[in-house]
């Protein structure tokens, strides 16, 4: 069975770097690495009837939004030469959506990058990183 | 820039307003008067009792419908209470769905459209003409009403159109339409405009005037009287900014912090009640009493019954249709589970809240009692209350009886809700009437407009009108729509018969 990463991008500097980082290693261990892009959805968010109706469209226009402007991209910045690349988009909350992802995908390894960043918020509610580092049900890196 | 310059064209005429008094009162008369004289027959005709007795025809309309629809499907409000939980909870929800509308989300919208109002003002309305007792009707119509709500609520999904862009359009209009046609039933269409055309009423009415008119009286009873319609301006404007200038931003924040409201207004009555525990029992005693004795309200038992069953059904929308609009937009494979999750509505509107606010009345001695008799003391077929007040002045007089600081978080809580209240039900209207005249900028621009006008209208007429116009429009909307959902129940007893028959094989299960 081939063994298959899975890496965290959320467009950011540091999922950049987590990416380049997840690639090398990939093709060192002759292993194949899935995208994964999660966008921030609560089911017991408040939406208005107008929101409601328009739901269904925003969703799909919001996937296609994620693929052509941010998972594409990154992909064509990194040299993925050797190295099996797909990718999967997916709504919810980050660090639950990211641990399921890898596990239904059967992966090694999870990586993620962190800005390290020391806000209050991340303070009080806690960074996807530091999360993932706790809840991820297989071996998690933390690419700083 | 245009919405702009109506704000303040609105601003300028409202100034001038305010530095003529005796102007601005006239023009409050005027538009009572002429208010009441245009839809006094409407009114009449819908409340008129069955000849020989004081039982107006529509009231028996919702609650024998009700009774049917519970009987019907078997007492389904009570079997299906924990599966709706587990619904909601999104216990049955395919992982691979979300970013879709929820059951949760669904159900939150609909209640931000029926909670509100009716749940302070109405149940003051109902308690303070039909006295403790009508408490006891009013729980037990919400009870009944969630197997209405079912039922409308499955064939708004199982029925709504789903056009090529993703958006859909879901309610009776389409129901009558597509589900008789499917039946081979006659007169679906007829029913659909007819609906269509009270729902418009409906949101004119109980959607907006009374909203504007209880927001008005809660405001003025904290700054001191002033022409109702200067309130009618300043929230036409507002609404006028949202539904036609597009700052959903405003609709947003409402949307967000009417659920913080809602909860915090169950919290102080709950310790309201909690304080005053001791007088829970005599409460419930008042309630039981009262229901079938009258308690010496006008009308006795029966003006107890009226007052509940008409209140709960304004407040809860139960066979109204309206829901069935709110809930289409759901993302499911299974009508059926809107219906469960819909009939949570008014048990949480109702039973609950409603209750609340009657138990917080009662408790803190607002209605004045004849010691010698017993009875509650009546003048002008209202019972006399010990601030004076009515309506919503009621409420808020009962819970400043316990904090003096609560009219102020109340009228907030009053203008949240009304306001919520409004953009939802401009959202139903507007789909009733884009069905009738169809899609188009400006024949919705037309339907946003008339809105509007009918803020103002609401906030400068009396109370008696407005409210009487509110009840006669949304319970003609439940005329039709109840016709409807009797000729299309079996198709709701097969979807039920169905899904149950899969979730006991074990086809249908939970996901987590």
């Amino acid at each position: 069975m081939s063994i298959k990463y899975v890496v965290a991008c959320d467009g950011s500097p540091a999922s950049h770097r987590a990416l380049e980082f997840t690639i090398d290693h990939a093709r060192r261990d002759g292993a194949s690495v899935l995208i994964a892009h999660v966008l921030e959805w609560s089911p017991y968010s408040f939406l208005t009837p107008d929101e409601l109706e328009e739901r269904h469209k925003r969703r799909g226009e919001e996937l296609a939004r994620a693929k052509t402007a941010l998972v594409d991209p990154l992909l064509a910045s990194v040299s993925t030469d050797g190295v099996e690349v797909d990718s999967v988009i997916k709504y919810g909350h980050v660090a639950e959506t990211l641990s399921a992802i890898a596990s239904e995908a059967g992966a090694a390894q999870l990586f993620i990058g962190r800005t390290g960043e020391s806000s209050l918020a991340v303070r009080v509610f806690g960074s996807v990183a530091g999360t993932l580092a706790q809840i991820s049900p297989i071996p998690c890196t933390i690419v700083p | 820039m245009k919405i702009n310059k109506l704000i303040s064209t609105l601003a300028v005429f409202g100034l001038a307003f305010i530095s003529n008094p005796v102007l601005a009162q006239s023009v409050d008369e005027t538009v009572n008067q002429m208010f009441a004289n245009a839809t006094g027959w409407f009114v009449s005709f819908i409340f008129s009792p069955f000849p020989g007795t004081t039982f107006p025809w529509i009231v028996a309309w919702l609650v024998v419908a009700a009774t049917v629809f519970t009987f019907y499907f078997a007492f389904i409000q009570f079997r299906a209470f924990p599966h709706s939980i587990s619904l909601v909870k999104g216990d049955y929800s395919d992982p691979n769905d979300a970013g879709e509308v929820s059951h949760f989300q669904a159900l939150a919208t609909a209640l931000s459209g029926t909670v509100g109002l009716g749940n302070i003002a109405g149940v003051a309305v109902a308690v303070g003409i039909g006295g403790p007792g009508a408490t006891f009707w009013m729980i037990l119509a919400g009870l009944m009403g969630m197997a209405s709500k079912f039922t409308e609520c499955t064939l708004g999904v199982k029925y709504r159109n789903e056009y090529d862009d993703g958006t859909v359009s879901g309610g009776p209009m389409y129901y009558l339409t597509k589900g008789f046609a499917e039946r081979g039933l006659p007169g679906g269409r007829f029913l659909a405009i007819l609906f269509s055309v009270f729902c418009i009423l409906g949101a004119f009415g109980g959607g907006n005037m009374f909203q504007a008119n209880q927001a008005h009286q809660q405001i003025s009873g904290i700054v001191g009287g002033y022409p109702g319609w200067i309130t009618g301006v300043i929230f036409a404007g507002v609404v006028f900014a949202v539904i036609v200038g597009g700052l959903k931003s405003i609709a947003k924040v409402t949307e967000k912090v009417v659920p913080f409201m809602g909860i915090m207004y169950v919290v102080a009555a709950l310790i309201i009640i909690l304080v005053n525990a001791d007088k829970i029992g005599w409460a419930f005693g008042q309630i039981f009493a009262g229901a079938f004795t009258g308690l010496g309200v006008a009308g006795g038992m029966v003006g107890a019954l009226i007052q509940g069953f008409k209140r709960a059904a304004f407040s809860n929308e139960a066979g109204v249709g309206s829901a069935a609009i709110a809930h289409s937009a759901v993302r499911t494979k299974e009508p059926i589970t809107e219906g469960f999750v819909s009939l949570l509505e008014p048990f949480i509107d109702t039973v609950v809240i409603c209750t609340m606010t009657a138990l917080v009345i009662i408790i803190t001695g607002q209605l004045t009692i004849d010691a010698a008799t017993g009875n509650y003391i009546t003048e002008g077929g209202r019972i006399v209350t010990a601030t004076g007040a009515s309506g919503v002045g009621l409420t808020s007089a009962a819970f400043e009886s316990a904090f003096s600081w609560f009219p102020y978080v109340l009228a907030i809580a009053v203008v949240l809700f009304a306001f919520s209240t409004m953009i939802s039900w401009s959202y139903y209207g507007l789909k009733a009437w884009t069905y009738l005249f169809g899609e188009g900028k400006s024949k919705e621009i037309t339907f946003k407009v008339i809105f509007c006008i009918f803020v103002i209208i609401g906030a400068a007429a009396n109370l008696g009108p407005v409210i009487d116009f509110s009840d006669a429009a949304i319970f003609a909307m439940a005329v039709v729509n109840i016709i409807g959902l009797y000729c299309l129940m079996p198709i709701v007893k097969r979807e039920l018969n169905s899904y149950l028959d899969r979730v006991k094989s074990g086809e249908i299960t939970k996901f987590k």
